[in-house]
């Protein structure tokens, strides 16, 4: 049951009801001169969901990753924050561990997908039209132009955006927020939303932490208040500073673990 | 720029529907927009007159339904309203991550002749 009109919400209902308004309180194009005019107003009850289109494609992408067994990430963050060093250093020391592939939102050059290419793992760009967000569809297209036998990490690299991408699934298996230290520790309370939807925030650059004046316990209050779900690492990208935690983690949740489903 | 995209799709569903239904006007179309679903509703205005224009929906009223962040207290096993963006249950204390509506990006009605 709908609880702003009252009708029964299924995918399909669309209820119709045909009225003569004689007292609109709208104002709109046409004449309401004669009182009682018979031109009728049809309310149609739709409540579908907007992104239904996307959210559809990213359940079949969810479905195609689970039937190979890809374990799939989708890496959120601002600009800079370091999503493309952190996956260089993963995809090389990790190279003889785990195989794993990339994809790579950006706007207009290659630079990552060649910078991450070096590790000798599979890595590839998609431009994306709405260019500020990555939809579900060009992943599907996209994994279809990776090799994904033997590969059982598929990380996706989000365009740098704290707000659009959070808005559209694409059938991850988990997602990534990183938050650099250059970033200020108030970051969690100002895009709320993108870490609310977080299974691990990562604090990025703390080899820098000290120089930049980050307040660390207070960033790590925030992460904690706005997304108590969250599995916290700590890293550096550059020094490699607590990478191993994050290896960890990875090859954690890449094992098969029947008992343990993931979402 | 995202909420363009997002009445993009809007209005694609809305035309759409209308054009089934045989209409040739919308009149109104009223939108869900939870609190937490990452849509600024100043935006989406602005955007639905954009992307209306020279449409059968261009003199259409844009109304948007505001859905307020509702969560699950597991430890009370029941549902509150936060007070902020921090989901701490008002009787426990217990900070929460499920949430039961704020999401909601939808639209959920029109009226058409
Ligand atoms: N000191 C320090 N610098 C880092 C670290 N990680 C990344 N950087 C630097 O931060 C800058 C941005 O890093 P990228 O990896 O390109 O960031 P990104 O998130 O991929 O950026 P976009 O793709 O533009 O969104 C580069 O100059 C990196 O060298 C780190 O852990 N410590
Ligand atoms: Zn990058
Ligand atoms: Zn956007
Ligand atoms: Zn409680």
């Amino acid at each position: 049951m709908c609880q702003d009109c009252g009708c029964s919400v299924t995918p399909a209902n669309i209820r119709m009801t045909s009225e003569n308004q004689s007292h609109h309180d709208h104002s709109h194009g046409h004449s309401h001169e004669h009182p009682h005019h018979n031109h009728s107003h049809q309310q149609i009850h739709l409540h579908q969901a907007i992104l239904s289109k996307n959210d559809r494609l990213a359940e079949r992408n969810r479905g195609f990753f689970a039937a190979k067994n890809l374990f799939v990430l989708n890496i959120l963050s601002s600009p800079g924050s370091g999503k493309t060093a952190l996956l260089e250093r993963t995809l090389m020391e990790l190279s003889d561990r785990l195989p794993a592939a990339v994809i790579v939102g950006d706007l207009e050059t290659d630079n990552d997908a060649q910078r991450l290419r070096r590790s000798g793992q599979q890595a590839i760009q998609i431009m994306t039209e709405s260019l500020c967000h990555l939809e579900a569809e060009a992943i599907a297209q996209a994994t279809q132009k990776l090799d994904l036998t033997d590969i059982q990490l598929l990380i996706i690299e989000n365009v740098g955006n704290l707000v659009c991408p959070a808005a559209y699934d694409l059938g991850e298996t988990q997602r990534v927020v990183l938050l650099s230290t250059t970033e200020g520790e108030d970051k969690p309370l100002k895009y709320p939303t993108v870490f609310k939807s977080a299974d691990v925030v990562i604090l990025n650059k703390i080899d820098i932490a000290e120089v930049v004046g980050f307040d660390r316990d207070r960033a790590l209050e925030n992460i904690r208040n706005i997304a108590p779900q969250a599995t916290i690492l700590e890293v550096s990208a550059r020094t490699g500073e607590g990478m191993e935690q994050w290896y960890a983690y990875l090859q954690h949740q890449v094992q098969p673990q029947p008992e343990l489903a993931v979402h | 720029m995202h909420e363009v995209s997002i009445m993009d799709q809007t209005l694609d569903i809305a035309l759409n529907e209308a054009t089934r239904q045989g209409a040739s006007q919308i009149h109104r179309l009223t939108v869900r927009v939870g609190t937490l679903s990452g849509v600024v509703p100043d935006a989406l205005r602005f955007a639905f007159d954009v992307v209306a224009k020279d449409t059968i929906a261009e003199q259409a009223k844009f109304e948007i339904e505001t859905v307020t962040a509702r969560c699950y207290c597991q430890n009370c096993n029941q549902d509150f309203y936060p007070e902020d963006i921090i989901f701490v249950c008002p009787h426990c204390g217990t900070l929460s991550s499920q949430v039961l509506n704020g999401k909601e990006l939808e639209l959920s009605s029109l009226e058409v002749s």
